[in-house]
């Protein structure tokens, strides 16, 4: 009121000194904003040189296709005049002559017949044998006749389509491999066929496994998480550093651990059959159940937490308020209690399913070829057969997809809500 | 004592390791009771020899640890113990030195094979079917065998791969050991070999480490396995009564390689001469029951021990030798229908 | 109103008979409680924490059980009945309300537990809504209003399914001190109109005597003296009673002898002073004085009174409306005078001592505290 009727000035503010005050307020906020982004500077940096780079340059590895393209370039100028149906002009037979000579002093050849080698079996040995005879002396009339005759697969158009395929150095071949598809010989996508599709299948078992760690986990950690608020201080101290404990241990160690208790010699199947249970062992690990149990074990302390710092901070008034108010106990908790918890268990759920769908060693040891995820197929490409690009485009889907999940599960509960404690 | 001279003690003691360490030469096997071997015939008897310090180290045969040291020029490791398919791969893609012979030794006293453009073979080692004689009454005969679940119940281990698996299902059906890769290299013949695979498939445990075979043979998880012969020849010699059927055992090389780039390469060569030698791979070969790579050296060896080896002959009688080639090929293709065929 | 009041005294609707509560088997934290609330109204529970209080409030609640004896509702024994159904009306501390629900949502929350149709629980909350005057906030949170509207929609959460008792746990208690006033008012004149009875806990003296009919002033387990506040401030029983309720000045003393309703008391430095005898032994036994600051008179007016001495002016401190004056007297530092400001001697400075006395009927013989305070 007082602001609104003192008379307004007809020009603007000023300092003492004459500056507007505007300008003033301008300069003083410019400093804070500097000061801030200085502080923050160094971590953005480290994040931009740890995580957002190498990230970004994994993923481009995923459509990455330098080979063909590098080993065999006048190959590929050559070939663009190819109409892809009958076999190459002899400037095709030339340049890939030339090219394999250079590939093989270069030390290329290897790259090269293995990217080749994912188009058409046998590519390797082939790009090897021809290598070996090159060059031919003396010069042949025909190079076209002259290489078809040393292996009839050079008059096989398949072999010189897969060279115009990746006469580009970007390819959708790993990506749509990921998802089992191809790029047939008449350059349409289609599904790869049945003996050799995985991925599809695989993603979905990635998908549904972490689903039930992250329900089964939630079904033991959120009574758990109860039980520690409730208790008095002292025990529950001692209760959550029971439930820290598997924080403490390595990965493997635990797993080691439970391939011990879980085998059909263990200690489980020891105790059942001591007990008359069952008579014969029963089949506790390598296959699903000993993921699960596994998984679970390790993954439960990353439920407990963020349900236990949402009920910490939750009054046992409002169970008392609910009943007093008439509600029977049992309806107050889900209708009052519960509710209010809705942010731990989302977080916890969250973070339980995003580290279930990376997971790699417990399935790896744990499981049997059909209880596998993705990271495996991941670890996989990466280490056992250096398919680069393979490992990227399976590990930039998983990436996508997990976003995407994250973001219909932000629209659900809004990621405002979302509270890791 | 004052901080600063602590520091200087350090600083001396560091640049000392330093320059020990300079001096050593890296060898990487495959780790286990090959690399107990190697220590006692090779590392030891060298150091005493040259003056020159082995630091052993152990992979899984990760070609991706080498790619990235080789690409990156910040090469660690001077001499590699690889696989076949690896060494031939590896050479292709410009990941190992080629090896001047005149450093090694005569490439006519190698068994036939072993004497690579960029690896010289170390010994002969084989898969094969190795069963424990304390759970099977009667003993297997053949991978025919391996699929009778009705007169041998239990469970089997396979290498969870295609290669080897797939040749070990043709043999099972019927395929003569010289024909394994003509048939696999059809359509009809991988197609085959997985039908045959099907029919196993509920009673297969897989294995991954060369390690894990023997195990399960001993603890009774599995009743027969496809197995690396040394690894059940370690066992053996422990006590368990693990025993190797040669029938149908696939062989193959393994060897040494120069990373590209190393910086020791004069004392790689003079180590990997030194381990060529006759009278040192005799050594090996009575630590461990894989086969010598220098013919010099099988005379030296008594007939006994000779019948553990893959080398003997009649151990060779029935015997695949491993296709790098077609593996090379048909690999991917392979891996990824067996990644698909396991996983379903 | 008053007619209202003198009828439901009559009626009993809580009853509590020697209800004890131990929660270590060793201690009683609640000891013999005997109380009857009547219908219709406002009785506060009063005293310091840990007084037993509280705890009294839960058993009636059904939160805690009483270790042994018995409380009733409307006659009917409250011991095996659980809480969702006793139907009593409770305001928490820090208001409880259900955070996730709007004020709308939390207001229907009983009445849909009782399974009423929605239309009548539609109409039920704004009429309770227009009660409290937050007509305009059904569709807010609770975290978007301040600690006074929060307050008004506690207490209409509790009413809106018309529970004969309201139980009332320090619910100012957060509040700051003007709004506190103000809210004791709202809820009197609730009270008042709805005719519903109302048992508040506080330890708050002023809060108590503002708002109560009846007050009953708890400590170490057992009610101390139960009475409307006028009596509780004017003729407190004992001691822990006229030191808890409003300002007091204790004298330590010995009895000397008694007589009907008055006795001499001889004070430890010698001086005799005649008081009331209302919580007193044997002549010799030990005895505390209670005076109230505003019984004793300065100067010229204290020519008339039944107890005379002479004080030492040590301190003044100004209220606005009223200055205290603390003094020496008879041995005793801090000893205070409450003047009305137009009755202040402005010649009085530090230092000077004057003559001071008060009534006989002004000073209460009790008993001497046990326990320091």
């Amino acid at each position: 009121m007082m602001a609104s009727s003192a008379p307004m000035p007809d020009h603007p503010l000023t300092t003492q000194d004459g500056v507007p005050l505007k300008t003033k307020l301008a300069r003083a906020e410019r400093m804070n904003k500097l000061k801030s982004l200085a502080l923050v500077l160094p971590l953005a940096l480290f994040l931009l040189l740890t995580f957002v780079v190498p990230i970004g340059s994994l993923l481009l590895r995923s459509v990455d296709n330098p080979e063909v393209v590098a080993s065999l370039p006048s190959t590929v100028k050559a070939i663009g005049a190819w109409d892809g149906k009958s076999l190459p002009p002899e400037p095709v037979y030339r340049a890939v002559a030339a090219d394999l000579i250079k590939a093989r002093d270069d030390q290329t050849l290897g790259d090269l017949g293995k990217r080749l080698n994912m188009e058409v079996a046998g590519y390797r040995s082939l790009l090897g044998k021809t290598a070996r005879a090159l060059p031919f002396d003396p010069a042949p009339a025909s190079y076209k006749d002259a290489l078809v005759k040393l292996d009839e697969r050079w008059g096989d158009p398949a072999y010189w389509q897969a060279i115009r395929r990746n006469g580009s150095a970007h390819t959708p071949f790993y990506l749509l491999a990921a998802v089992d598809h191809r790029v047939d010989d008449l350059g349409d996508i289609t599904a790869t066929t049945p003996d050799q599709a995985i991925y599809l299948d695989v993603f979905a078992r990635t998908f549904w496994m972490s689903a039930v760690v992250t329900v089964i986990s939630l079904l033991l950690a959120y009574p758990l998480a109860y039980l520690l608020v409730s208790l008095p201080t002292r025990k529950s101290n001692l209760l959550m550093i029971m439930v820290l404990l598997p924080f403490w241990t390595s990965v493997l160690v635990r797993v080691a651990a439970w391939i011990v208790l879980l085998q059909s010699g263990g200690l489980i199947n020891s105790a059942l059959m001591a007990l008359g249970i069952t008579d014969h062992p029963l089949q506790l690990v390598f296959n699903r159940v000993g993921v699960y149990i596994a998984m679970v074990h390790i993954l439960l302390p990353f439920m407990i937490l963020p349900i236990y710092s949402v009920m910490k901070g939750i009054s046992p008034t409002y169970l008392r308020a609910a009943v007093s108010l008439g509600s029977h106990p049992f309806g107050a908790f889900w209708k009052v209690y519960f509710p209010q918890t809705v942010a731990g268990v989302g977080a916890g759920c969250l973070l339980v399913f995003i580290l279930s769908i990376g997971y790699y060693i417990t399935p790896a040891l744990l499981g049997s070829p059909n209880d596998q995820m993705v990271s495996y197929f991941v670890a996989f490409y990466t280490n056992t057969t250096i398919n680069w690009g393979m490992a990227t485009a399976l590990g930039g889907l998983l990436l996508a997809a997990t976003m995407v999940l994250y973001m219909v599960y932000s629209k659900l509960v809004g990621a405002g809500r979302l509270r890791l404690g | 004592m004052s901080t600063s001279v602590k520091l200087a003690v350090v600083a001396v003691g560091l640049a000392f390791v330093g320059q020990a360490m300079a001096k050593d030469l890296t060898v990487i096997s495959f780790g286990g009771a090959n690399k107990a071997a190697q220590v006692k015939a090779y590392y030891d008897p060298f150091k005493k020899v040259s003056g020159i310090n082995v630091v052993g180290g152990e992979y899984n045969g990760e070609m991706a640890k080498v790619k990235a040291m080789v690409d990156t020029k910040s090469v660690s490791w001077d001499v590699l113990e690889v696989e076949s398919p690896e060494l031939a791969r590896g050479c292709d893609e410009g990941l190992f030195e080629k090896l001047d012979y005149s450093k090694i030794g005569n490439k006519a006293d190698f068994v036939p094979g072993a004497a690579q453009q960029c690896g010289v073979g170390i010994f002969v080692w084989s898969t094969a079917l190795a069963y424990n004689a304390d759970k099977l009454k009667t003993a297997p005969t053949s991978w025919k065998d391996f699929w009778d679940v009705k007169k041998f119940p239990g469970k089997r281990g396979l290498r969870k791969g295609a290669k080897y698996t797939l040749e070990i299902a043709l043999m099972a059906d019927g395929v003569a050991p010289k024909d394994v890769y003509k048939v696999l290299a059809t359509p009809a013949g991988v197609d085959r070999a997985f039908k045959k695979l099907d029919q196993l498939k509920p009673s297969i445990q897989w294995w991954e480490a060369g390690a894990q075979p023997p195990q399960y043979l001993a603890s009774g998880d599995v009743v027969m396995s496809s197995a690396y012969n040394g690894r059940i020849a370690d066992a053996h010699k422990e006590g368990k009564n693990l025993k190797v059927v040669w029938n149908g055992g696939m062989y193959d090389f393994d060897s040494w390689a120069i990373p590209k780039g190393s910086p020791n390469k004069d004392a790689a060569y003079k180590f990997i001469a030194f381990a060529s030698k006759p009278e040192n791979q005799k050594v090996y070969s009575q630590n461990i029951a894989y086969g010598p790579s220098n013919k010099l050296a099988v005379p030296m060896i008594d007939k006994k021990e000779m019948a553990e080896l893959p080398t003997a002959p009649q151990n060779m009688k029935d015997a695949v030798k491993v296709d790098v080639g077609f593996w090379a090929d048909y690999g991917e293709s392979l891996e990824q229908r067996f990644n698909a065929w396991a996983s379903k | 109103m008053g007619a209202v009041m003198s009828e439901s005294t009559s009626e009993v609707l809580v009853r509590f008979r020697n209800v004890q509560k131990s929660y270590d088997g060793e201690n009683l934290i609640v000891k013999d409680l005997n109380l009857d609330i009547r219908k219709g109204e406002f009785l506060t529970l009063l005293g310091p924490s840990g007084s037993g209080k509280t705890t009294s409030l839960m058993m009636l609640a059904g939160f805690e059980t009483p270790t042994s004896g018995v409380i009733e509702l409307a006659g009917r024994s409250l011991n095996n009945v659980p809480p969702h159904k006793r139907n009593i009306g409770m305001v928490f501390q820090n208001y409880a309300l259900f955070p996730h629900m709007t004020v709308a949502e939390n207001l229907a929350f009983p009445l849909s537990v009782r399974g009423m149709a929605k239309t009548d629980i539609q109409d039920r909350v704004k009429r309770v809504l227009s009660m409290v005057q937050l007509d305009k906030f059904a569709g807010r949170y609770p975290g978007q209003m301040s600690g006074g509207q929060q307050q008004r929609v506690a207490l209409a959460r509790a009413l809106v399914f018309e529970p004969q008792l309201v139980l009332m746990d320090e619910p100012l208690g957060a509040l700051d001190k003007q709004l506190r006033e103000h809210m004791q008012m709202e809820i009197k004149h609730l009270h008042q109109r709805l005719g519903v009875t109302v048992v508040y806990v506080t330890h708050d003296q002023g809060e108590a005597l503002t708002m109560s009919d009846r007050v009953a002033v708890f400590h170490q387990g057992e009610i101390q003296q139960i009475d409307a506040p006028s009596v509780l401030y004017e003729n407190p029983r004992n001691t822990f009673v006229a030191n808890f309720i409003g300002e007091n000045n204790r004298l330590s003393g010995r009895l000397v002898s008694r007589d009907g309703e008055h006795c001499v008391v001889q004070l430890d430095r010698g001086e005799q002073v005649r008081a009331l005898a209302v919580n007193v032994g044997e002549p010799g036994s030990p005895v505390s004085l209670s005076v109230r600051p505003e019984r004793i008179s300065l100067n010229g007016h204290s020519e008339h009174c039944d107890n005379r001495f002479s004080g030492r002016v040590q301190e003044f401190i100004y209220l606005g409306d009223h200055v205290r004056v603390r003094m020496e007297v008879c041995g005793k530092p801090d000893f205070y005078v409450k003047q009305p400001i137009a009755e202040l001697d402005h010649q009085l400075s530090v230092g000077d001592v004057v003559p001071l006395g008060w009534q006989v009927d002004h000073v209460r013989a009790l008993d001497p505290l046990e326990h320091a305070e």
